[in-house]
């Protein structure tokens, strides 16, 4: 636990030493403030609500999330540094956790300054905070699902444009999974498939979250989806660190 | 006990086998130069003794420690230098030592001393403030140097830890390492010979991944009939390949 402090400081650092966190922190305000306000409506509908706001996160971190992840074990092996790391005394399950540590406390930092269209609703009217609670936590997990497939896409290559288009691509699965498009496909083709589909959908999962919904089977289905991607990730580092 | 133990050391990509067969001891005291032409396969044992690459076939061991099976145990004993000497290009070098030293378990005062004497062993001092992507090539080397070096490990693999070092720098480390040596079994591999003659007690000569040459710099040398250790150098490196083409 303590390695993997270590290690999550060290990424959380050099997210702040280098223009990464301030372009990211940036971009990523800058278009939620452009999707809310002018593609979301959200004057003309009148409600005091971060409806708009919380339909277009999923997709904002789509594109923003494999941004991050596609240096974190790219760079590692570019740099040469993943020899260094990994010959230092701490595990490959310490390196994979300390470093999705960092990326997901970064977000959350990224998330957290969103802050002025919570106050802006606020002061508008009367909004259900607790829905609002519920939203932000959904994004986290949506946050984390895509920073964990985007860590095993970055530990399988050596190019971060590689890493960034295949970690959007398989995102994007996980995103529209439960959309007509995917599901009338999988039941014309693979009927049973398109019930699992449904139900690995990161998209319809956050929904619940962000209507004010919390249940068990979401919170599992997100650990679960993040666990199995960083094990995916642990996987693929002992295979390919030394290629 | 030996500090090192390499035992039927074998990498094979694909059909080219980089490794093959290469076994050896190191004690405590040793000073072993590793060498050979570019591409005999020096980083790549460096590597598998390091742990970092998996090996094909055989073992290594480290105080004891078997480097893939007690990976944790192998790497607190060991100081490694990997080649081209990696360092995080955006952290301070004292930040990146910082972080060395809390990964290497110590914390508070013993972290602080534990950096400061690094940093005085190589010379840093002055530099302790800058991001390592500013220091010339020289100081990098001396950056990563001071990472292996900073817990003070049994054992020390470097690779070309001289590489890049004015004369006067080369000087510093081979000092360094003379003066290390009693203590410790050390590793350094490099493909410039008078290096050998400085400080190594003993050489090891590797070609297309197979050990050719294993004596102490001296017989080495006298291996020749002009006594100098190039002569030496090409003559086992290259008989082979001329006698596989006729």
């Amino acid at each position: 636990m303590r390695n993997t402090l270590i290690v999550a400081r060290r990424e959380l650092g050099a997210y702040f030493a280098t223009p990464v966190a301030v372009v990211f922190i940036v971009i990523f305000l800058a278009l939620q403030g452009v999707l809310t306000f002018n593609l979301g409506n959200f004057f003309a509908r009148n409600q005091a609500d971060l409806q708009p706001f919380f339909n277009f996160i999923p997709w904002v971190l789509l594109l923003l999330v494999p941004a991050i992840t596609m240096r974190l074990w790219a760079e590692e092996r570019r740099l040469g540094t993943i020899e260094l790391l990994l010959t230092l005394p701490i595990t490959q399950t310490q390196a994979v956790l300390g470093k999705f540590l960092a990326a997901w406390v970064f977000c959350a930092i990224a998330l957290l300054l969103t802050f002025p269209f919570v106050v802006t609703v606020n002061y508008l009217g009367a909004p259900d905070n607790g829905v609002i609670a519920a939203g932000y936590l959904g994004a986290l997990l949506v946050a984390g699902s895509f920073l964990a497939v985007g860590s095993a896409v970055s530990a399988a290559t050596k190019n971060q444009v590689i890493a960034f288009v295949v970690a959007v691509a398989v995102c994007f699965l996980f995103a529209v999974a439960a959309y007509p498009l995917v599901t009338d496909f999988l039941a014309k083709n693979a009927p049973v498939m398109a019930a699992v589909a449904r139900r690995l959908s990161i998209t319809a999962r956050f929904d619940s979250f962000s209507r004010g919904i919390l249940s068990l089977r979401d919170g599992i289905f997100f650990a679960s989806f993040i666990g199995f991607w960083l094990f995916v990730s642990i996987l693929v580092v002992d295979q390919k660190k030394a290629d | 006990m030996a500090l090192i133990e390499i035992d039927g050391l074998t990498k094979r990509f694909g059909h080219f086998t980089a490794v093959d067969n290469v076994s050896f001891a190191v004690e405590r005291g040793e000073v072993l130069g590793f060498l050979g032409p570019n591409g005999a396969g020096k980083s790549t044992t460096m590597r598998m003794l390091s742990g970092f690459m998996t090996p094909s076939a055989g073992r290594a061991r480290i105080c004891g420690h078997d480097v893939q099976e007690a990976p944790i145990a192998a790497r607190r004993s060991l100081g490694f230098l990997p080649e081209g000497a990696p360092t995080y290009p955006e952290m301070t070098v004292l930040g990146f030592l910082r972080f060395v030293a809390a990964v290497r378990g110590y914390h508070g005062g013993e972290a602080a001393d534990r950096v400061a004497h690094a940093l005085s062993l190589t010379t840093l001092d002055g530099v302790r403030l800058q991001p390592v992507e500013t220091l010339s090539k020289g100081f990098k080397r001396r950056v990563g140097l001071a990472s292996a070096l900073l817990h003070d490990p049994p054992v020390l693999v470097l690779d070309e830890p001289t590489d890049g070092l004015d004369p006067n720098q080369k000087h510093e480390v081979r000092t360094l390492i003379a003066r290390m040596a009693p203590q410790k079994a050390i590793i350094i591999s490099t493909h410039i010979l008078e290096e050998v003659d400085a400080v190594c007690t003993r050489a090891i000569v590797i070609a297309r991944g197979r050990i050719v040459a294993d004596a102490t710099p001296k017989a080495l040398a006298a291996m020749h009939p002009s006594g100098r250790l190039d002569d030496v150098f090409r003559e086992i490196t290259q008989k082979p390949a001329t006698a596989e083409a006729a």
